[in-house]
């Protein structure tokens, strides 16, 4: 793979490039579902090729092959060359790039049971067994189980002398039940919605979430749904369940800190932001008590946002993004980092394969723990709800306001949790919202949520982004909002 | 489809020779050829394989400059075994002999792994498919310079007027053959464009896309006068009490909101009773002025006359006059509800079967200004974004509109007006259609491209407003 790459930056350089870098990938990946006790996808899929990003005359280029010979890298760099002169047609500055160490180095992930080792057949018996758990529940009328691996191996080199292995694991798996009762539809999902839990590691995963424990548990929720009381619409104090929160930060805090989208880079598809550069250090974006970082380290946790180094080669790191309340930091690329008046990337440069651009994108993106717990803190609760796993989620293209609904929740009453309600929902404006958090619970029950389906660019790529979280509460907010008729 | 089409490509000869060529059909023929005799000597007899390859560009802009421009050149190869009433999938991007052999060993010990699925039908046989042309020789061979030309016209367009321009000019060309054991063999190409704008003028937005087979269908300075202009009249949006409003909704918010019914006119989301027609189908649900139709055969449709398995695909009627009638089916749903195959499934295997990928709305004839002049107060919708699904069987929908929202009034367009979140019953909206105009392609960000009218709509719910 060095060879490819190092003969494509060579006949970059030749061309006229004043920078490359190129990125060899291979992706594997397992996708298996069952639905009401049948086997659904059984796909195996691989791909491997070599993009390669290119500057000349100050602009940019990029082309992709999955042709690997000499002939074929070399005919994909010279058309990155006359893609990037193309380019300069339309240039107004110059490409700037944050100066970085050259690096030479080799990084594989935490994964402490290959799942493509683990036997197919065990994998299926486990997911038919969950399938079957949850349609023993009467009333269930689909049920529905997935698991899905990827295994990536990508080759970073660049015109400055970096070379960069990298080897990591990602692996997720979930589980659904569905009731359908006289004119509604209603779920229930485990470990999360949308496909479940998903972390950068091995099997290990699928066998630390018990499906087979909680199928027959979200089944009979699924049910028992129809006959809850609707969830009212009022102001009123919520708590959210970690996997929620997860998804909240994602949406509410994580795309807002994107300098691409600050910068008017995404306008066009996935909007803007909020959060204009002279809110940097100037707004309190949250409560006190709300700290929020981008971490990719491996030290914050196996997320899918993890890694060692980002797809232009600067090493992973951790950025305060909300410190004590205040707004305090973007996430950033070695083109963007001045400015902001930063002389480094803060390395969130991501590409979903060969075959597309890094783009900046969240890494893991996390709200640090406070010190409750969840019974303390619904005992601290007189009059509230209790919201837990996502159904749907929107926000506008500045991410400003937000309405999120999610499976399930209940009252709470005199500190108590109460009745199960139905068709849960909550809606806000993202600064309010987060000024109202007043309780966080603490690292016991912190996950680091996986997200595994972030799209954005055009072409559009699909990223795994990383959410800790642990449930936490907010005051007078909005509900009940998507069903009302007023 | 046919390689001998008389049209002069249109190339440009600096760049011609950087842009990456597609191989011929002999050769996709010749992957499928060493497929077939791989898994004959392997003991394998019923397999399938699909070859695709893309060649995409896409020029990316922001702020008056290009930021991104790239390209790809990919090849996959995805192939089926059927061993003993099991059938798994593999797909690969290389096509040697060992890398075909081992997907095919791959795939027949996935297969293996599994119980037996007694609803697996055997591969079909020969099939004959009605002709589509939907490949444009100078769409194919359109250079990074021509793009990059357009987009600097652009750009200098929203320079002249104060404002910053957004968007892609993307252009490409794919072809597939899909082929079976059983003597199947179909084959599809086609070419595709697209440019779309956002022009910001301060804070204020507007937005307009075209998508078609040839980029000469679409004029992308035209494209971004429109966008200009509405942008210009979008600035100092008045803010509106949430509320019921008529809305008149352009072929791009229709689309992103009707596409969101596609899968649920799926025999198989039907009898998993994940669909807004369980228990529907027969009964008047819409209003009478409302016909949809999945047709790839339209002439502004794109895509292949054939589905995942190369089963032809059938016109089908959906809606006629506000009565969901019919539903699409793949071989295997077909079977289970004694009907007919309509060519509408995916690939194999999945747990999804089928959907429509070509729905046609059926228009009217009042125009968009016809609409406005017959407007006593309600709310024109340029775009519509973020759009979710609240409540499956009443297909309630929340999003937010986008790009340039403007009050009506006395039959004219008076104010711009601060962006809404709406939550919405698709089905309520289309019984509260008043009227519809001419029904064309559109394109928008949330649902796949749709033929589709502009919809005035009553009572539209809007449930709270945002900060600009």
């Amino acid at each position: 793979m060095w060879d490819y790459c190092g003969h494509s930056l060579d006949v970059a350089w030749r061309r006229g490039a004043t920078y490359a870098d190129v990125r060899v990938m291979y992706h594997r990946q397992r996708d298996l579902t069952t639905k009401s006790g049948e086997v659904g996808t059984l796909d195996q899929s691989e791909s491997i090729g070599l993009g390669i990003r290119v500057v000349v005359n100050g602009a940019w280029g990029f082309a992709a092959t999955d042709q690997l010979t000499r002939d074929g890298v070399a005919a994909c760099a010279a058309q990155a060359v006359a893609i990037a002169k193309a380019s300069a047609l339309a240039k107004k500055e110059d490409v700037q790039l944050a100066s970085e160490g050259v690096y030479v180095d080799s990084w594989q992930g935490p994964c402490q049971k290959d799942p493509f080792e683990i036997p197919l057949e065990a994998q299926l018996d486990l997911l038919l067994k969950a399938d079957a758990a949850m349609r023993g529940v009467k009333g269930v009328t689909l049920s529905e189980t997935d698991m899905q691996f990827r295994k990536i191996d990508s080759w970073f080199a660049s015109s400055s002398g970096s070379k960069i292995h990298q080897s990591r694991v990602h692996s997720g798996c979930g589980i659904v039940a569905t009731s359908f009762k006289g004119d509604a539809i209603q779920k229930r999902s485990y470990p999360n919605s949308f496909g479940g839990q998903h972390i950068l590691g091995g099997y290990e995963l699928i066998e630390a979430m018990e499906l087979l424990k909680h199928a027959p548990q979200i089944a009979e929720e699924a049910v028992a749904l129809h006959s809850a009381a609707q969830c009212p619409e009022t102001r009123t104090t919520l708590i959210l369940g970690g996997s929620q929160l997860g998804l909240q930060i994602h949406e509410s805090i994580g795309h807002p800190i994107e300098l691409d989208r600050v910068l008017g880079q995404e306008a066009n598809f996935a909007g803007t932001s909020f959060l204009t550069l002279d809110k940097l250090n100037n707004l309190r974006y949250a409560s006190s008590i709300v700290n929020v970082v981008a971490d990719a380290r491996i030290a914050h946790g196996p997320g899918l946002g993890t890694f060692a180094y980002d797809d232009e080669g600067v090493p992973a790191q951790c950025i305060d993004v909300i410190k004590d309340g205040e707004f305090r930091g973007y996430l950033s690329s070695r083109e963007t980092a001045h400015l902001i008046g930063l002389n480094r990337s803060g390395g969130t440069m991501r590409t979903e394969g060969w075959n597309r651009l890094p783009m900046i994108r969240m890494t893991n993106v996390s709200l640090l723990p406070g010190s409750w717990t969840p019974e303390l803190l619904i005992a601290d609760t007189d009059d509230g709800l209790y919201m837990d796993t996502n159904r749907s989620w929107s926000i506008d293209d500045r991410r400003y306001q937000f309405q999120f609904s999610t499976e399930i929740a209940w009252e709470i009453k005199g500190g108590k949790k109460a009745r199960m309600l139905k068709n849960p929902s909550y809606s806000g404006i993202t600064t309010e919202f987060w000024n109202s958090c007043d309780a966080i619970c603490n690292a016991d029950h912190w996950v680091l949520w996986g997200t595994p389906n972030c799209g954005k660019g055009q072409p559009m790529q699909t990223m795994g982004t990383g959410h800790g979280a642990s449930p936490a509460r907010f005051r007078n907010v909005r509900v009940g909002t998507a069903f009302s008729n007023e | 489809m046919s390689p001998t089409r008389k049209t002069r490509p249109v190339s440009n000869r600096r760049g011609a020779t950087s842009e990456a060529q597609p191989r011929p059909e002999r050769e996709l023929r010749a992957i499928t050829d060493n497929f077939f005799r791989i898994a004959k000597s392997l003991g394998l007899r019923e397999v399938e394989v699909h070859v695709d390859e893309v060649i995409e560009a896409l020029t990316r802009f922001a702020n008056n400059t290009i930021h991104q421009h790239v390209a790809e050149h990919g090849l996959n190869v995805s192939l089926r075994v059927i061993v003993d009433g099991r059938t798994a999938r593999v797909t690969t991007n290389r096509i040697e002999e060992d890398a075909l052999r081992a997907g095919l060993e791959s795939a027949a010990s996935l297969a293996s792994s599994q119980p037996k699925d007694p609803g697996l039908l055997p591969l079909p046989g020969k099939q004959k498919y009605r002709s589509v042309r939907r490949f444009s020789p100078p769409t194919a061979a359109l250079s990074a310079e021509t793009r990059a030309r357009a987009v600097k016209n652009a750009c200098a367009l929203a320079e002249s007027k104060g404002q910053t321009a957004a968007g892609i000019f993307s252009s490409g060309q794919s072809q597939s053959v899909l082929a079976n054991s059983r003597g199947l063999f179909a084959a599809y190409r086609q070419t595709q464009a697209e440019f779309s704008i956002t022009m910001q003028q301060g804070s204020a937005t507007s937005w307009a896309k075209a998508n078609a087979a040839d980029f000469r269908a679409f004029d992308p300075l035209g494209l971004a006068k429109i966008a200009s202009e509405k942008a210009a009249h979008a600035a100092n949006p008045m803010e509106l009490a949430p509320g019921r409003y008529t809305v008149i909704l352009e072929p791009a918010a229709v689309l992103d909101l009707v596409g969101f019914l596609f899968y649920d006119f799926a025999a198989t989301a039907v009898h998993d009773q994940r669909s807004c027609f369980s228990g529907r189908l027969g009964k008047l649900l819409f209003g009478q002025n409302i016909t949809i139709s999945d047709d790839v055969y339209h002439p502004e449709q794109l895509g292949a006359p054939y589905d995942g398995e190369g089963i032809p695909r059938q016109r089908v009627v959906l809606v006629e006059e506000g009565v969901p009638r019919n539903l699409v089916y793949s071989r295997r749903s077909a079977k289970q509800a004694g009907k007919r195959a309509t060519g509408h499934g995916f690939a194999l295997p999945n747990e999804h079967g089928e959907a429509p990928m070509n729905l046609v709305v059926g228009g009217g004839k009042t125009s968009i200004p016809e609409m406005i002049a017959g407007t006593d107060r309600g709310l024109l919708v340029t775009r519509l974004w973020y759009i979710r699904e609240v409540d499956p069987y009443e297909k309630i929908m929340t999003g937010m509109t986008r790009d340039g929202l403007f009050l009506v009034e006395n039959g004219k367009v008076t104010q711009p007006v601060r962006n809404f979140r709406f939550n919405q019953s698709i089905l309520e909206m289309l019984r509260n259609v008043e009227c519809l105009g001419p029904s064309h392609r559109a394109t928008a960000e949330e649902s796949f491209e749709m033929v589709v009218p502009p919809m005035k709509i009553r009572d539209f719910h809007f449930s709270e407003v945002t900060k600009f």
